[in-house]
C-alpha cells in the first residue's frame, strides 16, 4: 500500500546571517539535514528530541511553510515537493497541524464555532451555513466536546485547558484531514488530563485512520500511544523502530541516555542516570563524522572520521551508529 | 528526634477578591524539614502548592492573606515576625527559586552582575570586589564556571539560565531552597542535568530544599517525603516509598495512574474526569467527592480529617479512616 508519507533525503538549511562582500558564502544552519521516512495510513508516529534538533522545522516543512532546500515529499503517492498555488493548498487541507499551547492558539474573541469553523472559510469550503455547522458539529464531536452545541457559543476563556485542546484538534479536524501534526499537544496540559488527550488522538485515529505524527522530547507521554519512534538528533534520525524495540532495546548511545534521563516515578527503582553533559551542539558546525560523538560516552577515534549510515537491526528497527554494526 | 528545622502546622490562606466569597486557596496544611531533606510538594495546577511556598516566605500578593496557622523556622515563629526581621529570614534562611524566573533575568546586566546586586542587597557589608568573588565561586558551584560571569541573559541557554537562578538563591547560603517547577519546560536530558545539580548541592551543602512540581517522577528520583495537596488542602503526606508504593488517597492513587511509567510501558494511561472546584466554591463534604472513583454517601457530607496511618503516613480520606 502506499504510505501516507514519504520523505527521500529532505534537507532544510537556513542561512545564518546574510552573505556580504567578504563572507561570499553564508554559514548554514542545518536544520533538517537528510531524513528519509516511510509512514503508513493511520499510523502513530513519534518524533523525539531536544531542542534544536529539527523536529520543528520538519514540521513545518512538512505543512508547506518553509520550503525544502533538497529532497522529495511524497504524499499518498504524489511528489508534492515543487506544488505550488491551488494545488499546495489543496495538499494543506490534508496536513493539520495541533500546536503546543492551547492557550496561545486559539483567538480570545472567537467563539468555539468560529475557531472550528474558520479553516473551512479560509479554504472556501461548505458555503452554506448549515452544511458548515453540520461539520463544526461533528468535528467536536470527534474531538470528545459533547454535546457540541452546548459549546459552539463559548469563547476560550471559558474553557478548561482540555476544553481548549480539543477545540484546537476540532479545528484541525474540520478539513478532514490525512493527516495530523501534533507539536508537544499535552506538554501544557496538567498530568491528570494528558491521558485524556493522548486517549482522545488515540480513538481519532482508528475512527478516522488519519496518520499522526507527534512531536515531543518527552518519552513518558508516547510509550503508550505510539506504534513508532523515531529519535533525532541535529536534524537526522539517528534510531527508528517499533515503540516496544526502541524502548526496550535501545541500541544508539543517543537514545540510551535519553530514555535513561527520563525520571521513573518508582524510588525504589532510583539508578544511576546517564546524563550527557553539555547541550545540543548549534547545527551551524556540525562535528565531523557522527555529529552525536562529541557527547557520546562510548565514542571511538573512528566515530571522528566516518558518518554513520542507518544500520538495520530487524525488520522496522535501524540506528545509525558504527558500534551497532559490529 | 531533632526538632525539625522547618515545622509548619494547620497554615491557612484565604484570597480576598472583590465581589467574590473569599476564596480558602490553602487549609490547616502541616509538614516538617529536618536539614538537608528533600519534600516534593506535588498536585494539579491550582491545588495551593505555590500559595502555599510563598506563604511560608510571606512573600503572598496582595489578595492573600495568612489566616491562621504558623511556620517556625529553627523553632523560630517566621508569622510573628516583623518585616524587616522577615527581610533578613528571606535568602539567607530560606530562599526560593521562582517558577520560570529563567526568563525574567535583566536582558541588560549581566549575569555576573545580577548575582553580584543580589549578594551585596543581603550582604551590605561586602564591597564590590568581595562580592564579585562570591558571585564566582557561587557560577562554579553550579556549573556555569566564573568566566562567564560577564556575559548576558541571551548568551545563556535555558539551562544555564536556571543554573544562574539557582546561584541566585544560594547567594546568602540558605538552609532551605523551595523551587518552584525548576525544570518545567526545559528538555529531559537539561532537566536531567539540573536536577542532578539540585541533589548535589543538597548533599554538598546539607540543603534542605521542598520542590514544587506536578512531576511525579522528578519527586520519586529526588525526594525523601511527598505532600500530595488537592484543592488546597492535604490528600496525603509521607515518605516517598509509601507515596509511590502503597498510595492510600485515592486522589494520590489516581495521580500515579495517570503519570507515564517508562518502566511499565504496557500499563494503560488514566485520565481523572472532571476538574479541581473552585476555591471560591468548594464542595461541603471531601474536596475531591465529586472526582473521586470510591466515593460515597459520607464523602459528600463530612470533610475527612487527617488520618495517621503510622506516625509518618497521614491521609484524608473517610476509607484510610474506616479501615484502620
Amino acid at each position: 500500500m502506499t504510505p501516507a508519507l514519504r520523505l527521500v533525503s529532505l534537507k532544510k538549511h537556513f542561512a545564518a546571517g546574510r552573505a556580504g562582500f567578504f563572507h561570499r558564502d553564508p554559514r548554514l544552519v542545518h536544520a533538517v539535514d537528510g531524513i528519509s521516512l516511510e509512514v503508513a495510513h493511520g499510523e502513530i508516529l513519534a518524533l523525539v528530541g531536544e531542542s534544536g534538533c529539527g523536529k520543528s522545522t520538519l514540521a513545518l516543512t512538512l505543512l508547506g511553510l518553509e520550503k525544502p532546500t533538497s529532497g522529495e515529499i511524497h504524499f499518498e503517492g504524489t511528489d508534492v515537493t515543487h506544488l505550488r498555488g491551488a494545488a499546495l493548498k489543496d495538499m494543506h487541507r490534508r496536513i493539520q497541524m495541533v500546536f503546543q499551547d492551547p492557550y496561545e492558539s486559539l483567538n480570545p474573541m472567537m467563539t468555539v464555532e468560529e475557531a472550528v469553523a474558520e479553516p473551512l472559510e479560509v479554504h472556501s469550503l461548505l458555503k452554506n451555513s448549515a452544511a458548515r455547522r453540520t461539520r463544526v458539529i461533528q468535528a467536536l464531536e470527534d474531538a470528545g466536546l459533547k454535546p457540541a452545541d452546548s459549546f459552539l457559543d463559548r469563547l476560550p476563556h471559558q474553557l478548561s485547558g482540555g476544553q481548549r485542546q480539543r477545540v484546537v484538534i476540532a479545528a484541525a479536524l474540520v478539513l478532514e484531514p490525512t493527516i495530523l501534526l501534533a507539536d508537544e499537544p499535552v506538554s501544557m496540559l496538567d498530568v491528570s488530563i494528558r491521558a485524556e488527550i493522548l486517549n482522545l488522538l488515540a480513538e481519532i485515529r482508528a475512527r478516522r485512520s488519519i496518520t499522526i505524527l507527534f512531536i515531543t522530547h518527552d518519552f513518558g507521554t508516547i510509550a503508550h500511544f505510539a506504534d513508532r519512534i523515531a529519535v533525532m538528533y541535529l536534524g537526522r534520525i539517528v534510531e527508528i523502530g517499533a515503540t516496544e524495540e526502541v524502548l526496550r532495546d535501545p541500541q544508539h548511545p543517543y537514545t540510551q541516555a535519553l530514555l535513561s534521563a527520563v525520571p521513573v516515578p518508582n524510588p525504589r527503582l532510583r539508578q544511576k542516570r546517564l546524563i550527557l553533559q553539555g547541550e545540543t551542539p548549534n547545527p551551524i558546525d556540525l562535528p565531523s563524522g557522527c555529529r552525536f560523538h562529541p557527547r557520546c560516552p562510548v565514542a571511538e577515534d573512528r566515530c571522528r572520521l566516518t558518518d554513520p549510515p542507518a544500520v538495520p537491526l530487524s525488520a522496522t528497527h535501524s540506528a545509525a551508529c558504527l558500534l551497532v554494526e559490529d | 528526634m531533632t526538632s525539625p528545622l522547618l515545622d509548619v502546622r494547620d497554615l491557612s490562606v484565604d484570597f480576598h477578591l472583590p465581589g467574590r466569597p473569599p476564596g480558602h486557596a490553602v487549609s490547616r496544611v502541616g509538614f516538617t524539614l529536618q536539614p538537608g531533606e528533600a519534600m516534593g510538594l506535588v498536585g494539579e495546577s491550582g491545588c495551593g502548592k505555590t500559595t502555599l511556598s510563598l506563604a511560608l516566605l510571606r512573600l503572598l500578593p496582595p489578595q492573600g492573606r495568612i489566616v491562621s496557622g504558623s511556620v517556625k523556622f529553627n523553632g523560630r515563629e517566621l508569622l510573628a515576625l516583623s518585616e524587616p526581621e522577615m527581610a533578613n529570614v528571606r535568602w539567607k534562611d530560606i530562599s526560593m527559586i521562582f517558577q520560570g524566573a529563567m526568563n525574567a533575568l535583566n536582558p541588560v546586566a549581566s549575569i555576573g552582575a545580577q548575582i553580584s546586586e543580589a549578594v551585596r542587597r543581603h550582604y551590605s557589608f561586602m564591597t564590590p570586589v568581595e562580592a564579585r568573588t562570591r558571585t564566582a565561586e557561587l557560577l562554579d558551584m553550579v556549573g556555569i564556571g566564573a568566566a562567564r560571569a560577564g556575559q548576558y541573559p541571551h548568551q545563556y541557554s535555558g539551562g544555564m539560565r536556571q543554573r544562574a537562578m539557582i546561584a541566585m538563591a544560594l547567594a546568602c547560603s540558605p538552609q532551605i531552597v523551595i523551587a518552584d517547577e525548576p525544570t518545567t519546560a526545559l528538555d529531559v536530558m537539561i532537566q536531567a542535568q539540573i536536577l542532578d545539580l539540585l541533589d548535589r548541592l543538597r548533599r554538598e551543602l546539607g540543603l534542605a530544599v521542598i520542590f514544587v512540581t506536578h512531576d511525579l517522577g522528578v519527586v520519586a528520583e529526588l525526594c525523601d517525603k511527598v505532600l500530595v495537596m488537592y484543592a488546597g488542602v492535604t490528600a496525603e503526606y509521607a515518605g516517598v516509598d509509601e507515596i509511590y508504593n502503597q498510595p492510600r488517597h485515592p486522589y494520590t492513587q489516581e495521580l500515579l495512574k495517570a503519570f507515564p511509567d517508562l518502566s511499565r510501558p504496557r500499563a494503560a494511561l488514566n485520565s481523572i474526569p472532571g476538574y479541581p472546584p473552585r476555591i471560591d466554591a468548594l464542595p461541603p463534604g471531601c474536596r475531591f467527592a465529586p472526582r473521586c472513583p470510591a466515593v460515597f454517601d459520607r464523602c459528600h457530607i463530612d470533610q475527612p480529617a487527617l488520618h495517621a496511618l503510622t506516625p509518618e503516613h497521614l491521609a484524608a480520606c473517610h476509607l484510610v479512616e474506616s479501615e484502620s
